[in-house]
């Protein structure tokens, strides 16, 4: 027997054609819960993802910047390798994976699923990861661009090395990157939409229930993308107008 | 790693549909994405705001959102497409999208002179956008679009979500028959970092390759 909530009308005559396919939002629109939590949590996802990723990307930047050769062969190879393998290949990777390297309840076993316990926290850490390796590219054209006379200056004053960084390099390097850091947070927003496919309930995740749990693939796909669209659009207009507002010292 | 090894066949026939799929999109990608960025800086104004809003909705949203809309919607609507055209023709419709924007900002880039000087040797708006623009813009598309496709191949592996057989989807059938899903991830994970990186170094070759002096 059908269940009574798929409710199977035949689609109605427009202009005498039967149309094969009738859109009914009211699938969406009786379950917007998901699709709000979902955008909620891509956004909450892509924000740690910025956050984590900043942090890997500015240490390996400076690194990268010192000159030691042996940390330049590291964050290149750590660059080039994450730059040039898909984001669903990385979250296979460390989803599945890596319980795997470790005998089966061995201590690195406890450890990695201690550290890994949910899909959520999977994919914000390879999401770290992945943006860490565009950001050091980001942070790497920021040092580049901080003037010669800047140095110059400093090492005039007598800074050492680490204070040039800190309190030159940084703050003024900051300034440049800052449009960039907002565009990859749009990307890394998009980026949490192959999420669902490890069990993380975001926006997509949202979209697939749609499909699975009534077969309206095209209503739920096509909310998900009009969700996406408008607040995509709406970040990239609110930071352009905060990095207008910002009243820098240096 | 011989359990890779005693599937190579298998995961071979993905690779295969990964590299087809890539050709196809990269070439119609590239054909709509000059069209586009043409259109998007000479076209009648209607034309213009049709453009410019097909370039700014594809880019706004996750590649996996276009590939199910154009994986589930013709075929509600009567048009039959293979999965492997509908596919093609949602990465192809992405590619088309960013390589728009790659055009117009090369093609925006062309000193006011050149055209100018074109026009006052006499030439009409086609011949002056084959001879003049395009061969002087081309040498500055080329790592946006290295990068383009090296976001492309890697967008291939999208292909699984709605179970193509496509590398990835190999893969994991074979890791999960195994059950060896970490060495069959490693060596995904090289097979693509050689073609992407292939790729790109490709470009950069063909980069340098075409350097011209502009002005």
């Amino acid at each position: 027997m059908i269940p009574d909530h798929l409710n199977l009308v035949p689609p109605p005559l427009i202009w005498g054609i039967r149309l094969p396919y009738q859109l009914r939002w009211e699938y969406v629109l009786n379950n917007k819960d998901w699709f709000i939590d979902g955008l909620l949590l891509a956004l909450e996802m892509a924000l740690i993802g910025l956050a984590f990723g900043s942090v890997i990307g500015l240490i390996c930047a400076f690194l990268h910047s010192s000159g030691n050769r042996v940390a330049v062969a590291v964050v290149t190879t750590y660059v080039e390798l994450i730059r040039n393998v898909p984001l669903l290949l990385l979250v296979f990777i460390f989803h599945f994976g890596l319980p795997q390297a470790f005998p089966r309840r061995s201590t690195g076993q406890e450890l990695v699923l201690d550290l890994l316990p949910t899909p959520e926290r999977t994919f914000m850490v390879v999401l770290s990861i992945y943006a860490g390796a565009y950001l050091t590219e980001i942070f790497r054209a920021g040092i580049l661009s901080v003037g010669r006379r800047y140095l110059d200056a400093g090492r005039s004053l007598g800074l050492t090395r680490m204070q040039i960084a800190r309190s030159i390099t940084l703050p003024i390097m900051l300034r440049t990157v800052l449009p960039s850091l907002s565009n990859t947070f749009i990307s890394l927003f998009k980026d949490t939409g192959i999420a669902f496919f490890i069990g993380v309930r975001e926006l997509s995740f949202a979209a697939n229930r749609v499909n699975t749990d009534f077969f309206r693939p095209i209503e739920g796909w096509a909310a998900a993308g009009l969700l996406y669209l408008v607040t995509a659009w709406f970040l990239a207009f609110g930071l352009r107008f905060l990095e207008g507002r910002i009243k820098w010292t240096v | 790693m011989e359990v890779v090894w005693e599937s190579r066949e298998l995961l071979w026939q993905g690779l295969e549909y990964t590299l087809r799929l890539f050709a196809v999109v990269i070439v119609l990608g590239t054909a709509i994405g000059i069209l586009g960025g043409v259109g998007l800086l000479y076209g009648h104004a209607i034309i213009r705001a049709l453009l410019r809003a097909y370039v700014d909705i594809i880019r706004g949203m996750p590649l996996i959102v276009t590939i199910f809309i154009l994986f589930y919607g013709p075929v509600a609507y009567g048009i039959n497409l293979s999965s492997f055209q509908s596919i093609a023709l949602a990465l192809a419709i992405f590619a088309g999208a960013h390589m728009s924007e790659i055009v117009r900002g090369a093609i925006a880039t062309i000193p006011r002179g050149q055209i100018d000087a074109a026009k006052s040797l006499g030439l009409t708006f086609w011949p002056r956008l084959f001879s003049i623009v395009l061969p002087q813009a081309l040498p500055l598309m080329i790592p946006p679009w290295t990068n383009l496709a090296v976001d492309i191949f890697k967008g291939t592996s999208l292909a699984v979500l709605v179970s193509q057989a496509d590398f990835l989807f190999s893969v994991q059938k074979r890791a999960s028959a195994r059950g060896h899903y970490l060495a069959f991830y490693m060596s995904a994970m090289v097979v693509y970092f050689v073609c992407c990186f292939a790729i790109s170094r490709a470009g950069a070759w063909l980069s340098r390759r075409t350097r011209i002096g502009l002005a």
